[in-house]
């Protein structure tokens, strides 16, 4: 087997949404076990690019191969790649109707097949990892919204992904909920998997990012190692977009 | 009772001493004007009959026909929910075509009147579908063959077989339409995010579908689906237009050989109302849990 580190490949890809074009010319490399961190303003196709991973969107030009599958509509690789491909959503998006634990165990009973023991010791195992393990019988609607993610994130992790994508996870927290959210993240930040994260958190950004991206108007602006984007950032967008959200 | 009345206002003392002046004024001029022989002590009897040659009371004309109205609703309802599902499955698919026979298929049966499309069911499909599968001959074997104990539980007089699964099988038709429509509105309103969700962790369509989406979609239209299983039952009173034995048909039959019109009537209408009425009772019940 030919040795290939590179989890994420996108060349040159375009997204229109009817006549507005959400991406221009997008190409980005993730290798494996590499962090990446996208900012940018609202509406610079952040979310729509990393939706277009795991084929929430499809893109209508250009290539993104995912850990050797290509991303497109209707093709058959796209379910066992949205298996190793976890999304951790803005709104969490639990299921209402099943239990913590049910929410995580639905997943690997029905897609991968394994038996209910089996599920529900791993996503214990999970549960325990985002530290809520006392909170498995109870519904989404018990929680907080920081637990809630915390579950979405032990979800997307009993699918056993080797990729994360964070689309804004922080983004619809109370303030004082970011933290608990942020700290799990750094944590699997520490385990190597690949992860993508969508969010404004330049702490957390500086803490494990590896890459920073900087997209503005569906263009990838500047990509750049953290020490060097926060400091000497090239654009003047960059520049301008970082002392409006650093300098408060 | 006491805080009931703590909590009426003198104004609508008024408002019903005028509602019971006006009733009785209206039931002594029917009284008066009708000089109507009112013969209720002959109803029980056509309740229950006690037989002499088995020595046991057996159902009569009234409460076969309660009977086989709550085998009607029961068998319809289940078959409306599922047909329902489907339908309303199909209209929110992707496929144009499939998209489009079930609007088809809506509206239709919302746009025609219910005993229009009960005749045409009955005269054009239901006599072909019911000599096609010889289910004449096979409902009056099982009717003649001694252990139909079960049969008989489930469908009552199987002599009457085919009449009541065109009754069940038109009313299901004719009420899936709507099942339908609440079950589309309920997929809508879930979340798109729950979907993507769905997705995200690798489910097909129909694993969505099946595990996420319905589930949360039938809770959310619980309402007005009790509504539509209450007004099927009501409904299930056109059957009798095919001489499916129901409730109704039942009494036409009491009320043409023993002319005790209001009697017999109110009698069917104080039973459809029980079952409708503790429907929405039990409904209500479900939905607080």
């Amino acid at each position: 087997m030919v040795q290939n580190d590179t989890m994420i490949s996108v060349s040159k890809v375009d997204k229109f949404y009817d006549d507005f074009q959400a991406l221009t010319d997008v190409s980005l490399t993730v290798k494996q076990g590499e962090r990446v961190v996208i900012c940018g303003p609202s509406g610079s196709g952040k979310s729509t690019l990393i939706r277009c991973f795991n084929g929430l969107e499809f893109h209508n030009a250009g290539t993104i191969v995912i850990d050797g599958i290509e991303v497109e509509e209707g093709s058959k690789g796209l379910r066992r790649l949205r298996q190793e491909v976890g999304m951790v959503f803005q709104q969490f998006n639990l299921f209402p109707h099943l239990t913590i634990l049910e929410n995580l165990t639905i997943g690997p009973m029905k897609v991968q097949k394994i038996s209910r023991a089996e599920a529900e010791k791993r996503a214990r195992t999970y549960l325990e990892r985002v530290h809520i393990p006392e909170q498995a019988d109870k519904y989404p609607a018990q929680l907080s919204g920081g637990q809630q993610q915390r579950v979405a994130i032990a979800r997307s992790l009993c699918m056993q992904t080797r990729i994360m994508l964070f689309d804004e996870p922080t983004s619809a927290l109370d303030p004082e909920m970011i933290n608990e959210v942020l700290d799990v993240m750094v944590e699997l930040a520490s385990t190597g998997i690949t992860m993508v994260c969508v969010t404004h958190e330049m702490g957390f950004a500086r803490k494990v990012a590896d890459t920073m991206v900087f997209m503005e108007a569906g263009r990838i602006v500047e990509t750049a190692p953290p020490e060097k984007f926060f400091t000497n950032p090239e654009s003047e967008r960059c520049k301008m977009f970082l002392s409006q959200i650093l300098d408060h | 009772m006491r805080k009931l009345i703590k909590r009426l206002h003198w104004l609508d003392y008024v408002i019903l001493a005028v509602i019971i002046g006006v009733a009785s004024v209206i039931i002594l001029r029917i009284g008066g004007a009708l000089n109507y022989d009112w013969r209720w002590e002959r109803i029980p009897n056509y309740m229950f009959r006690y037989k002499e040659s088995e020595e046991r009371w057996v159902a009569n004309l009234l409460v076969q026909g309660l009977v086989a109205t709550i085998r009607i609703s029961i068998y319809a309802s289940i078959l409306a929910l599922i047909l329902g599902v489907i339908l309303g499955i199909a209209r929110c698919s992707a496929n144009l075509t499939v998209r489009m026979l079930a609007r088809t298929y809506l509206e239709f049966l919302r746009n025609v009147p219910p005993v229009v499309v009960i005749f045409i069911f009955f005269f054009f499909l239901s006599e072909q579908l019911i000599q096609a599968l010889n289910m004449e001959r096979w409902a009056r074997e099982i009717a003649r063959s001694d252990n139909n104990a079960v049969w008989t539980f489930l469908f009552g007089d199987m002599r009457r077989f085919p009449a009541l699964i065109s009754g069940i099988i038109v009313l299901a038709l004719f009420e899936s339409a709507f099942v339908g429509e609440i079950v589309r509105a309920g997929i809508q309103s879930v979340d798109k995010g729950q979907r993507e969700a769905a997705r995200s962790i690798g489910m097909s369509r129909w694993q969505e579908m099946r595990y996420i989406v319905l589930p949360q979609a039938m809770r959310k239209v619980m309402p007005p689906m009790a509504n539509q299983f209450i007004s099927l039952v009501k409904d299930s009173s056109l059957v009798s237009l095919i001489s499916v034995p129901d409730l109704t048909f039942k009494t036409v039959e009491l009320v043409a050989s023993t002319r005790l019109i209001f009697e017999a009537w109110l009698t069917a209408a104080a039973f459809y109302f029980v079952i409708c009425f503790g429907l929405s009772v039990l409904f209500r019940r479900l939905e607080r849990r």
